[in-house]
């Protein structure tokens, strides 16, 4: 089953209950939809499958939008949302959640996770790509520090990183996110974070021997 | 004879080159030893640099990919420095891994406060599903570690210590040792204790039970040892399995001493033995403590 980007905000309202729900109303919605729409290949039971592991665990509606339109969680599980039974809470957790690569909510977990989880299939001779999406004020977080340097370091070329930058972190990021991986040898791009086409182009550039960034700018939360 | 620290290089390189779904990360520490084992291995032999919230992160992903991470460093920046990520990365994600600290609570005691950790199997004791092994001696460290390797994808903390027993037990993993009978009480000697508290005991009418695997805690061995006096001697925090005890016993009336390391900073250099005698776990100390709680 496939759903199409204009009914999103129809499954993000059976979580919110609100009549309408513009796409930008959610900072990751448009990341999220080109990576599983165009890019992300494989079922979550092939060991292959490429990964995703979304570690700016709050606010997930645009992520479990997204999964029940691609057919990963079933539809109805949106309406119990946060409820007591449901698999669907305001943070994920991957033992209720098939398709959800890890559980998160506490910030700075997915990227380390993610060069774990790179090195692993790396070290069986899996070739599938690793993404992790984190938030700009997540990127505060050491441990995204420790991770990216370590990856750069390695230039892990199957490790790739979407940065959702609403420029939400207290103390900003003087000269830019993208100069923080690009210091460490990563690949980066910076685009606009509703822009379907440059997201895409972003995402599948090539970066040889080195990871990837991509910083998806959207309008700032404050 | 090798350290406990050695015979873990030795088991590990081993175990990295018989099967392949083993990895090793390190934090600096403890990386010179696996140098051929990394050239031989590069993909599984992972030096993250000084970064231990990554190192924990990294065995996390690894085990997520399918792989049985071990991860080793010294025992304050395994489990205290990034205890979220132990929290998180491994049991949260519902992955297994095999975590091997060394130093311990008092190994180094130049190197003071910050290199003891005394407090680490009392914060996995606030998590679920961890197996905790102790080992007094490098035979049983080689025994439990490969049993631990070998255990599925289980969680697994191998405690290991330069403070060893002069001799090898036949451990089990999860299973006590009886190794004296005696009618008054029981001490329960964990790991590196068990020297002092044979010696402690000589002569006193005391069931002395070994353990070298400490989670989880084998009740049925405490019980089957009959007495109502209990005491236990642990070489981490003092007191940390008497919560165990307790339930083990809890349909009984009975009575638990935890002997092991103060919770109090001891702002002393010198020597383990030093440490030993001020905490009160040499044989002497042992022996007046435990003859002070069951009367000869």
């Amino acid at each position: 089953m496939t759903t199409s980007y204009a009914q999103l905000p129809a499954l993000i309202s059976r979580m919110t209950g609100a009549e309408k729900h513009g796409p930008a109303a959610l900072s990751t919605l448009d990341a999220l939809w080109v990576l599983y729409d165009r890019v992300l290949t494989g079922t979550p039971e092939d060991p292959d499958r490429d990964r995703f592991l979304l570690s700016k665990g709050h606010g997930p509606m645009a992520y479990y939008a997204v999964l029940a339109a691609k057919g990963l969680l079933p539809v109805e599980w949106l309406d119990g949302f946060g409820d007591y039974d449901s698999p669907l809470g305001h943070h994920p957790d991957r033992l209720l959640i098939p398709a959800a690569e890890i559980g998160s909510g506490s910030l700075g977990h997915g990227l380390p996770l993610a060069v774990g989880t790179a090195l692993g299939l790396r070290a069986q001779g899996r070739t599938a790509a690793v993404w992790t999406l984190i938030g700009d004020a997540e990127f505060d977080e050491g441990s995204n520090h420790e991770a990216l340097a370590y990856a750069g370091a390695l230039g892990l070329e199957r490790l790739h990183a979407v940065v959702i930058d609403n420029s939400s972190a207290t103390h900003g990021w003087a000269g830019g996110i993208a100069a923080r991986f690009a210091a460490h040898n990563w690949s980066t791009a910076t685009v606009d974070g509703h822009d379907h086409q440059a997201l895409f182009e972003a995402y599948t550039a090539r970066h040889p021997g080195r990871p990837h960034a991509v910083i998806a700018r959207v309008e700032p939360k404050n | 004879m090798d350290t406990m620290r050695e015979r873990f290089t030795t088991v590990t390189t081993e175990l990295l080159e018989q099967d392949p779904r083993t990895a090793l990360v390190l934090a600096d520490i403890g990386a010179a030893p696996f140098e051929e084992a990394a050239r031989r291995h590069p993909d599984r032999v992972l030096n993250v640099g000084i970064r231990e919230q990554l190192m924990i992160g990294v065995t996390g992903g690894l085990a997520l990919a399918g792989m049985r991470p071990i991860a080793h460093t010294f025992a304050s920046f395994l489990i205290e420095r990034p205890f979220e990520q132990v929290k998180l990365d491994l049991g949260h994600q519902g992955v297994g891994a095999v975590l091997v600290s060394a130093l311990g609570s008092y190994d180094w005691p130049t190197g003071g406060r910050t290199h003891m950790a005394p407090g680490d199997v009392a914060l996995l004791d606030t998590l679920p599903d961890w197996t905790v092994h102790v080992p007094g001696h490098p035979d049983e460290a080689e025994t439990l570690l490969r049993h631990a390797v070998a255990d599925g994808d289980s969680l697994v903390y191998v405690r290991l210590s330069a403070h060893q027993n002069a001799e090898p037990q036949p451990v089990e993993p999860g299973r006590f040792l009886t190794l004296r009978q005696g009618g008054r009480g029981t001490v329960l000697a964990v790991g590196p204790m068990l020297d002092a508290v044979l010696a402690a005991t000589e002569g006193l009418d005391l069931t002395v039970l070994y353990a070298a695997s400490v989670r989880p805690f084998d009740g049925a061995a405490l019980r089957a040892a009959g007495h109502a006096d209990v005491v236990l001697v642990e070489p981490y925090l003092a007191g940390t399995s008497n919560n165990e005890a307790h339930q083990a016993l809890a349909d009984l009336p009975h009575r638990v001493l935890g002997l092991g390391v103060p919770r109090a900073e001891h702002r002393h250099y010198g020597t383990m033995e030093e440490h030993l005698r001020a905490y009160g776990l040499d044989a002497a100390g042992l022996r007046a403590r435990i003859t002070a709680f069951i009367p000869r």
